[in-house]
């Protein structure tokens, strides 16, 4: 077991400095710094605003800098549209929020879809595996961009329960749409996993076994059946992540969360570069670490792995 | 001696033409005859042709095009620029006064565009590497697919769009950008089949009779691996318009004055709070609808195709 945690970590730790080489390269091969405006500065304040920032280096030596300050003192460097500010107190602020609300679409999606799965495949071919299956295809098509405008149309303009948009502190009116918006998706295909690996577990051999030997329903479902049947699961829960960390930039623009998202896109129509990119790695060093704990995980519950 | 059996074997040709074909049942008429017993796939098949149909024939029976404006119209879309047969707007207008029947049918033809070249893109790369790595194998199988593990982890979408800021914001390089990023799965697949091809007699054959590896892959692995990348080529592409579609609505793809179904949304979805929803919803049934179309003719492919559940 050991000796795989080394191996997946060393993995990791390449996958990290890639991610950091290709944002870098692809800011620098950008047409135009961020300090080029319709009126150009002269060329002496030019130099020195460059030389501030370290722009002036040549570009390994920007590069290597700019490693060595987000690897060793996670510093992501200044913002270079906002002076003020570096890039560190921009994600500190958007942070937050977005994992408050990822959080709980992350709980939300595996809360409902699993239940709702593995009812549909207990009661395979009953009215509730309909509505299960009805509900898991429906919600395929329902992304979190198609998702938001309809729950605003629903509870903000038609029944005006919910406020459309804002967070003021992320109490739970402000909570409950972008969760929705946010999970919907991840819940059905959550959903629709479970079902057919619940299936496929349910109608095996050691089952089988359990229920001659005369265990109760309840004991072979919770004991036998629900921890193999995880397996596919736990294996699509890196690429949810991955959707769900991509969603929160459409619901940080549709209901101004004020998350990082809306700070990303915010730096993409600025071309405020280092908040870009800060943005970007934080994002990949997550997954990372995210799809690094879901092998872990699989690999500690999938009996046929061994080392 | 194969030069002097040259006359030999052309009469052996025209007479192999002149028999009548034998009424067997190859691979892909079975295929296709399970798949027109899937009811769900056809009727998907036939509602996303008259789709595509509609968003070719449409603007010839549109009273507005998609660049004008209506002036008329133009500011209080809320009260006059609702859908109607009379103002020739049949499915209303946006805040601008443009008509949404025309701009409807021109995203979809975008939308749909982009999500078929993003996915040829993506089968074109995905199948040449993962062909490649299946079938050299070795230390460069190693490498070829580590380098996609690592690709994999990196969340895609931020890159996208750092892309798109840094090259500009063009169709093709949105094209470019979601076909690139597209084609790791793809590679993964067609690897595993290659892996169980390249051990068949008839790639030794070849391999004996002293083709080159390169042909090899092109002329006898590739056609053989053609019905799993069928499958998961019609499942990219609603993959790839969900991406498109995405980043359209945050602003940051197709641009004015092309506008796509998620342009579109985000048009609308925009504009809600002034009681204009069909700005939203025409666009979004096409989306959804045509989306819930590929999925089942996808679906339908895969029952078809795949000799696993047969």
């Amino acid at each position: 077991m050991l000796n795989y945690v080394i191996k997946r970590i060393a993995i990791a730790i390449p996958t990290m400095l890639i991610l950091i080489i290709i944002s870098f390269l692809l800011m620098h091969s950008a047409p135009g710094g961020p300090f080029t405006s319709e009126r150009p500065l002269p060329p002496q304040v030019l130099a020195n605003i460059e030389a501030k920032y370290g722009l002036d280096q040549p570009l390994w030596r920007q590069m290597v800098n700019y490693v060595w300050g987000v690897t060793t003192e996670f510093d992501f460097g200044p913002s270079f549209k906002y002076k003020d500010r570096t890039v560190n107190e921009i994600i500190g602020q958007g942070f937050p929020i977005t994992l408050k609300y990822g959080f709980w679409s992350f709980v939300f999606a595996i809360g409902i879809g699993i239940p709702l799965g593995a009812i549909a495949a207990i009661r395979q071919n009953t009215w509730i595996d309909y509505l299960a299956v009805g509900v898991s295809i429906g919600a395929q098509v329902l992304p979190n961009f198609v998702m938001a405008p309809l729950l605003v149309i629903t509870f903000t303009l038609w029944l005006g329960w919910l406020p459309g948009g804002g967070w003021s502190g992320g109490s739970i009116e402000y909570l409950i749409m972008p969760v929705i918006a946010l999970s919907t998706s991840y819940m059905a295909s959550i959903a629709r996993i479970t079902r057919s690996s619940m299936l496929e577990v349910l109608n095996s051999n050691f089952i089988r076994t359990a229920k001659a030997k005369g265990l109760p329903s309840r004991t072979i479902l919770l004991r036998h059946a629900l921890k193999p049947s995880m397996l596919p699961v736990i294996s699509y829960l890196g690429p949810a992540f991955v959707g769900l960390i991509t969603g929160s930039v459409v619901i940080d623009i549709y209901f101004s969360t004020g998350g990082m998202g809306y700070f990303f896109v915010n730096s993409a129509t600025n071309r405020d570069y280092s908040v870009m990119m800060g943005i970007t790695i934080l994002v990949g060093f997550l997954t990372i670490m995210f799809s690094l704990v879901v092998d872990l995980l699989y690999a500690w519950i999938d009996p046929k792995i061994r080392y | 001696m194969i030069v002097a059996n040259k006359e030999k074997i052309a009469e052996m040709a025209e007479n192999l033409s002149g028999l009548d074909a034998v009424d067997g049942r190859s691979l892909w008429a079975d295929a296709r005859r399970r798949f027109t017993h899937n009811k769900a796939a056809v009727v998907s098949l036939v509602v996303l042709s008259m789709i595509v149909i509609f968003s070719f024939v449409g603007p010839y029976f549109a009273v507005w095009s998609n660049e004008e404006i209506d002036w008329a119209v133009m500011g209080s879309a809320a009260t006059k620029g609702m859908p109607s047969f009379e103002t020739g707007h049949f499915f209303g207008t946006d805040d601008l006064g443009r008509d949404i029947f025309s701009r409807v049918a021109q995203g979809t033809q975008i939308s749909l565009m982009v999500g078929v070249v993003g996915a040829f893109i993506a089968v074109l790369v995905g199948t040449l590497y993962g062909a490649i790595a299946g079938y050299v194998g070795g230390r460069t199988d190693q490498i070829m697919m580590r380098t996609v593990d690592i690709l994999m982890a990196i969340p895609f979408m931020f890159v996208l769009i750092l892309m798109l800021v840094v090259f500009g914001r063009s169709i093709g390089m949105l094209f470019v950008g979601i076909g690139l990023l597209a084609w790791l799965d793809m590679s993964r697949i067609v690897r595993g089949q290659t892996l169980s091809i390249k051990n068949k007699e008839f790639i030794e054959a070849a391999r004996a009779t002293g083709v080159s590896g390169f042909k090899i892959i092109v002329r006898h692995i590739v056609p053989n691996l053609l019905g799993v990348v069928a499958v998961y080529a019609t499942l990219l592409v609603p993959g790839m318009i969900l991406t498109e579609s995405f980043i359209s609505f945050l602003g940051l793809g197709v641009q004015e004055p092309n506008t796509s179904w998620g342009a579109l949304i985000s048009e609308g979805a925009g504009t809600i709070q002034y009681d204009t929803e069909w700005q939203l919803l025409f666009p979004l049934a096409f989306f959804v609808t045509s989306l819930f179309c590929f999925y089942f003719i996808g679906d339908g492919l895969r029952d078809a195709l795949d000799p696993k559940d047969r």
